[in-house]
């Protein structure tokens, strides 16, 4: 399951962040905020023709020796990015793919709600039960 | 080991297959340089096994001489050293020379061959002309090549070949040179597909036995390698490369799955620790060393990864790929860490590091290769891999905008520069301070607040190195009020601040600049501030305090020495500084916006209306954009107000300003309050400025903007109709009115005068206005914010000049009202007073009367003149009464009888009630009497009707010549009870005018000259402004025109129809003229009218301006269209006016004004005078039945 699971919003600054606490917090904010440049990079689809355009799933952005990164872009720009073990190699690409599925319709629940203003943190109980299921149980 | 050279393989990339030639060998030396020439020209089509795309190909062949070594033995899987086809060479066409020697030797060729399996052969046979001239004996029907054809090639006949003058330039040897190489080139490929697929049938049979102990991937990359290698030989360099990252893909699996658990022998080899790791090196094609490593089984790991990766970048660089290297660089980067720690290999980060240093450098040649469209990605790569370095070595490398990065990309040196001076960069704190504060512009403008704090902690690391004590202290005040910090460190950096600031200057030697401003905005939020008064605006003596409410975010108490705000004057009107606060809420308190990016970059919009000076009308209406220097400004150049740098410069503190100051203030963490006392004036708060030993802490701009204003003012005086009356009447009139009881309201803005015990107000009494007194009056004093203070009574002392109100005691800044009731007397029309000497020594001004005829109000002025206690000088208040009604008489003639009616409106908005309304005489003329034929004595006359009354005239005898009538009547508001009736007065005068037959006659006849006497009387002194007058001998006289006309053609008037004539200014004095008139009819003729005007001499000029028909004027021109005057200027009556000014054509004309109605009485309207018949010389007759 994921370690970190981030929610960046259009302007590139975070919505939410979330991490295992058993890891240092600064070091997933780190590597979110690398992670975004190489969604610049595959949305800007230079070189090759974009296929699909309603294709959200980015794919894994990159990994490193600890951790890979999967993206995901709505088409609002909202950016979603799941960090997972680079050890967890039971986890294929459709969990993930379903994950981020999950996530985008619970962030759109929270978008539907009155009194939640664009652009700011999110703060719902909800979105955090969801990304609690997908988040690795610390133990 | 044995040196290369033994070998006969050469690896590199000029690798050809080879091919063998056996023969005759000094024929093929003539031939070999075309052929090498043509074989490469032109592609042949590759058709593959197991499905695989056909593809074109380019052959090469390096062809060598054939030996019997050269065939590979049994077993030998190397590919490279392959000889692909085997080719005899012969030019014999002599059969002769062919049965003894060329057959043998072939026989011996294919039996070599045979016995290495190898049926790649050909056998070219070269035919000359040259050699058939000689040879004469050749027989044209079995040639040469079909002999051979007939003893080798049983079924393949393709294999032999002929080639004809290959020397020669002749269409027949171009045409047997194509059809050769075509043929050399399908054997050759026919060659590559058997033994190739051979090949990898063999090598995929090794592959599946990997599962068998002894199985060992290095002997099985070796095989697999030789594939690649032939590939790349023969330029097929993606089939290569998949042989590579097949071989990637089966080791990466090998690995993870020995991480989980299944183990194979082989592998033990990879498991030695990592001693060193001499980095890539992609300068040669084929790193030998590693590759004899692999084949002895010895290599290490990264020895294999490192052999694997370079040969891919090869191969990547080949295919003018060279971006995929630095993805697959990070990948192997990866890979490798991954693959260490599953094979448990002992590894020391001083290794990795000496390695990633030489990674640098592949990545430095890499990009040179790079085009600029991929720089993202390769930054994007970079900055990951830069990421993570940072997390094992504690080295931290920023991400740079492309500029950097385009430049970097210019030369190795420049990159180096750029990005890899930050890896060794702990030794430089000045240029890792550059990339980090690089780095945190990024993370502000994204607002990433962790990776913010922890980029920031590294700064102030650097900055402390480097001694910049202010960069430092500003850093330190941003972090020690970061709440990512833990408690321990922003103490820690608050202590440095603290630490800092209690230093004193002399310890750090000959600063000039001893004190370090800090931004206020970094260590403590302005939340809100708050006037008391809420107004924010005071007068002088009372107190304005400020509160500011600032929230501090430091972690511990600090003890500002002072703290003070900037305060600038505004010299602006006092109308403009409402609109300033329109901030302040309606409490006082102003609230400043939590500072964010998002709220700095809205656009602050202003409503701006102009207008004109002259009129006040609008003139312009527009919106302004408050912020606009802060959203126009660039945006590249200019760095954001949250880089420290900058915001040190922006923090120059405003010097000569006016401050509001609090000493010893403690800030304590959380929200204070400091409270400030404001000086007289209007000031806009500025600046805010904390002093703490060495260090200032400032807010350089505070917005919104707040102004606050004590100011000082005069006392005033004000009486005003009091608006709500006290009628209960539909429609209340705003108007004073004449004849009743009104109230007036005295408001005193006391201003900065104290009134004082027994200060009184002194009002001058007039008799037309007297104040009516009431014995409960208070005055209500009112606080400058309109509360309420004090209601105490008034005591009204009046003489008989003057009425004294005493005041009761106020303080300054207050208002002081009450109601005074007064009364102001109609005047009987006309309204006439004497000038009167005033108590206080003033001339009072005049009363004054005048109409108005547009509102149908009469006005009366009064003007009261009040002495106040705060000035030597009088203060004169005007008041306008209006008179509620316009009466008009008229007399009424039925016969001999006669009437006056009396008309009485009610021209105010007020309804009133009337009673008593009685006609006397004042004259008391015994042979007269008034009778009225009113019904009822109460009516109610609404506002703008009329009431009519009616009264016949009887008298005995004479009918007197005048008669002075007083109508009045008592009047009060409809509602109001008896005793609120006041008396209304009119006054009129009636008169007769007679014209008595000639002397001697008794009555007038028809055609004689009667005479006319005109009796013109002043019936009452005029007021001076009415009337001009012009003294003549001592007597003040009015200058009267009287003009006779007759319209109705009764009377003839001869001689002067009109004239001028000076009344003495004296009631009662008469003029009387005579006239001759003549009647032109018989019987009851009416008077012919007579009309008086004020005649109004040129040289003063008139108050009304004159309507043109009341010109009179001497220029006869003028007069023409005039019918009315045109009778005067016929009888040249006028003449006599002016002589001298008749020769004035144009100038200052004399003028005629008519009489206001009522005015003027005639007293004949209305009379006849009986003419009789001519003195009958005709005879008439009369027949009296």
């Amino acid at each position: 399951m994921a370690v970190c699971i981030a929610v960046i919003a259009k302007e590139n600054y975070p919505l939410y962040i979330r991490s295992v606490p058993t890891q240092g917090e600064l070091k997933f904010h780190y590597t979110v905020h690398t992670s975004l440049d190489v969604v610049e990079e595959k949305i800007s689809g230079v070189g090759k023709a974009l296929a699909d355009q309603r294709e959200l799933y980015l794919g894994l952005l990159y990994p490193t020796e600890d951790y890979k990164v999967y993206g995901y872009m709505t088409n609002s720009k909202v950016k979603f990015v799941i960090v997972v073990d680079s050890s967890n190699t039971s986890l294929r690409d459709n969990e993930i793919r379903s994950m981020f599925r999950k996530l985008h319709n619970s962030f759109t629940d929270v978008m539907c709600n009155p009194f939640y203003n664009p652009g700011d943190p999110i703060q719902s109980k909800a979105f955090d039960s969801i990304v609690s299921t997908m988040m690795v149980q610390a133990f | 080991m044995e040196p290369h050279e033994e070998k006969p393989i050469i690896y590199t990339m000029e690798n050809k297959p080879i091919v063998t030639c056996a023969g005759d060998q000094n024929l093929f030396t003539a031939l070999y340089g075309s052929l090498t020439q043509q074989l490469p020209r032109e592609p042949m089509e590759w058709r593959r096994s197991y499905g695989r795309a056909p593809k074109m190909i380019y052959l090469e062949a390096n062809f060598v001489q054939f030996k019997e070594e050269l065939l590979p033995k049994e077993g030998n899987k190397a590919l490279l050293t392959f000889p692909f086809l085997h080719i005899y060479w012969t030019d014999c066409c002599d059969t002769e020379v062919y049965k003894a020697s060329v057959k043998e030797d072939m026989q011996r060729w294919q039996a070599a061959l045979r016995l290495h399996g190898s049926v790649d052969w050909l056998i070219a046979v070269v035919e000359s002309d040259n050699k058939k001239k000689n040879k004469t004996n050749i027989l044209p029907r079995t040639s040469i090549v079909d002999k051979i054809r007939n003893d080798f090639c049983n079924k393949q006949s393709d294999r032999c070949v002929s080639l004809c003058d290959p020397l020669k330039e002749s269409s027949r040897s171009q045409e047997s040179w194509s059809s050769f190489l075509t043929k050399l080139r399908t054997l050759l490929l026919m060659s590559f597909t058997r033994n190739l697929g051979r090949f990898e049938d063999d090598m995929r049979t090794l592959r599946e036995k990997r599962t068998e102990p002894g199985w060992s991937f290095c002997d099985y990359f070796m095989v697999q390698e030789e594939l690649a290698f032939v590939f790349e030989m023969l330029q097929q360099f993606e089939e290569a490369l998949v042989q590579y990252d097949e071989l990637d893909a089966l080791f990466t699996q090998y690995v993870l799955n020995f991480g989980a658990g299944d183990g194979a022998n082989w592998l033990g080899s990879f498991c030695q620790p990592v001693r060193s790791w001499n980095g890539l090196l992609l300068r040669r094609p084929i790193d030998m060393e590693k590759r004899d490593l692999i084949q002895r089984g010895e290599a290490s790991l990264l020895d294999l990864r490192s052999y694997l990766f370079s040969r891919q970048c090869t191969l990547l660089i080949f295919l003018q790929r060279p971006w995929e290297v630095t993805a697959r660089a990070l990948e192997l980067l990866h890979n490798c860490v991954q693959e260490l720690r599953l094979l448990e290999v002992c590894f020391s980060p001083p290794v990795f590091q000496t390695c990633l240093g030489r990674f640098w450098a592949v990545f430095g040649a890499c990009f040179r290769y790079l085009g600029l469209p991929r720089v993202w990605g390769v930054l994007g790569v970079f900055r990951t891999s830069l990421g993570h370095i940072s997390d094992k070595s504690g080295v931290f490398l920023g991400c740079s905008p492309y500029k950097k990065l385009k430049e970097a990309l210019s030369s190795v040196e420049a990159f180096e520069k750029h990005y890899l001076v930050s890896v060794r960069s702990l030794g430089d704190p000045q240029s890792a301070e550059n990339f980090l504060l690089d780095s945190l512009k990024s993370y502000v403008s994204e607002s990433w607040s962790l990776p913010l704090t922890h980029t920031r902690k590294q700064i102030a690391e650097c900055q402390k190195q480097l001694q910049k004590m202010d960069e430092y202290l500003q850093t330190s005040a941003l972090l020690a009020s970061d709440t990512n910090l833990s408690e321990e460190e922003r103490r820690h950096f608050c202590q440095e601040i603290l630490t800092f600031a209690s230093q004193t200057a002399e310890g750090k030697g000959q600063q000039k600049d001893a004190r370090v401003a800090l931004s206020m905005s970094s260590v403590t939020r302005l939340q809100e501030l708050c006037f008391r008064p809420s107004s924010a605006l005071v007068h002088v003596s009372a107190a304005l305090l400020l509160e500011l409410r600032l929230c501090s975010l430091m972690p511990v108490p600090v003890t500002l020495e002072h703290i003070s705000a900037s305060i600038h004057f505004t010299e602006e009107q006092p109308g403009s500084t409402a609109q300033k606060r329109a901030a302040q809420n309606p409490d006082g308190t102003v609230t400043f916006p939590a500072a964010s990016p998002a709220s700095a970059s809205a656009l602050e919009l202003c409503e701006m209306l102009e207008h004109s000076p002259s009129d006040n009308t609008l003139s312009s209406a527009g919106l302004a954009c408050r912020n606009m220097h802060l959203l126009m400004r660039r945006n590249d150049s200019a760095t954001s107000l949250d880089t420290p740098n900058t915001a040190l410069t922006a923090l120059a503190l405003e010097d000569g300003a006016q401050m509001l100051r609090a000493s010893d203030v403690t800030l304590s963490p959380g929200n204070n309050s400091i409270v400030f006392t404001a000086p007289p004036g209007v000031y806009t708060l500025r600046q805010l400025c904390a002093t703490l030993g060495r260090v200032q802490l400032v807010l350089p701009h505070l917005y919104p903007v707040v102004q606050y204003e004590v100011y000082s003012q005069e006392p005033q005086l004000s009486i005003q109709p009091l608006t709500v009356s006290h009628l209960v009447c539909v429609v209340v009139s705003e108007h004073l009115l004449a004849g009743l009881p009104q109230q007036v309201k005295f408001t005193i803005l006391t201003g900065h005068y104290s009134v004082k015990k027994g200060d009184a107000l002194q009002l001058s009494n007039t008799d037309s206005m007297p104040v009516l007194h009431s014995s409960t009056r208070s005055a209500r004093i009112l606080s400058s914010s309109a509360e309420l203070v004090a209601e105490s009574a008034l005591s009204i002392q009046s003489s008989e000049k003057v009425t004294s109100i005493s005041l009761p005691v106020t303080p300054p800044y207050h208002t002081l009202e009450f109601l005074l009731d007064v009364l102001c007397h109609i005047p009987s029309c006309p309204a006439r007073m004497e000038s009167e000497r005033l108590t206080n020594g003033q001339i009072s001004h005049r009363t004054r009367s005048r109409t108005r005829f547009n509102s149908g109000m009469t006005l009366i002025d009064q003007k009261v003149s009040v002495d106040c206690p705060w000035s030597i000088y009088s203060t004169l208040v005007s008041l306008t009464f209006h008179v509620p009604f316009k009466v008009k008489h008229s007399l009424l003639s039925v016969g001999r009888r006669k009437f006056i009616q009396v008309c009485l409106q009610n021209v105010s908005d007020t309804n009133f009630r009337l009673t008593n309304q009685t006609l006397t005489e004042n004259q008391h003329t015994p042979s007269l009497e008034l009778l009225s034929l009113n019904t009822t004595t109460h009516s109610l006359v609404f506002r703008q009707q009329c009431v009519f009354s009616v009264w016949e005239l009887r008298w005995s005898g004479v009918s007197p010549v005048s008669l002075h009538c007083e109508f009045s009547a008592s009047f009060a508001p409809a509602d109001a009870p008896d005793a609120a009736l006041k008396p209304y007065r009119y006054h009129f005068t009636l008169e007769r005018v007679s014209i008595r037959p000639a002397e001697g006659e008794q009555d007038c006849r028809t055609g004689a000259l009667c005479r006319l006497e005109v009796s013109l009387t002043r019936l009452s002194e005029p007021s001076d402004s009415d009337e001009e007058y012009s003294d003549t001998d001592g007597l003040r006289t009015t200058r009267l025109l009287y003009e006779v006309i007759d319209n109705n053609s009764n009377w003839a008037v001869c001689g002067k129809s009109s004239g001028v004539v000076s009344m003495p200014v004296a009631a009662m004095a008469t003029h009387k003229v005579h006239m001759e008139v003549m009647p032109l009819f018989a019987g009851h003729l009416p008077f012919p009218s007579i009309r008086l005007f004020k005649y109004l001499p040129h040289h003063a000029s008139p108050v009304i301006p004159p309507d043109t028909d009341s010109c009179l004027e001497n220029d006869s021109l003028s007069l023409d269209d005039q019918a009315e005057t045109a009778s005067l200027r016929s009888r040249g009556s006028v003449q006599s006016l002016g002589s001298g000014e008749s020769a004035q054509p144009r100038g200052p004309m004399p003028k005629r004004q008519a009489f206001g109605p009522g005015q003027v009485f005639n007293g004949t309207q209305g009379q006849q005078v009986l003419v009789l018949p001519a003195a009958d010389h005709h005879l008439m007759e009369v027949n009296v039945t």
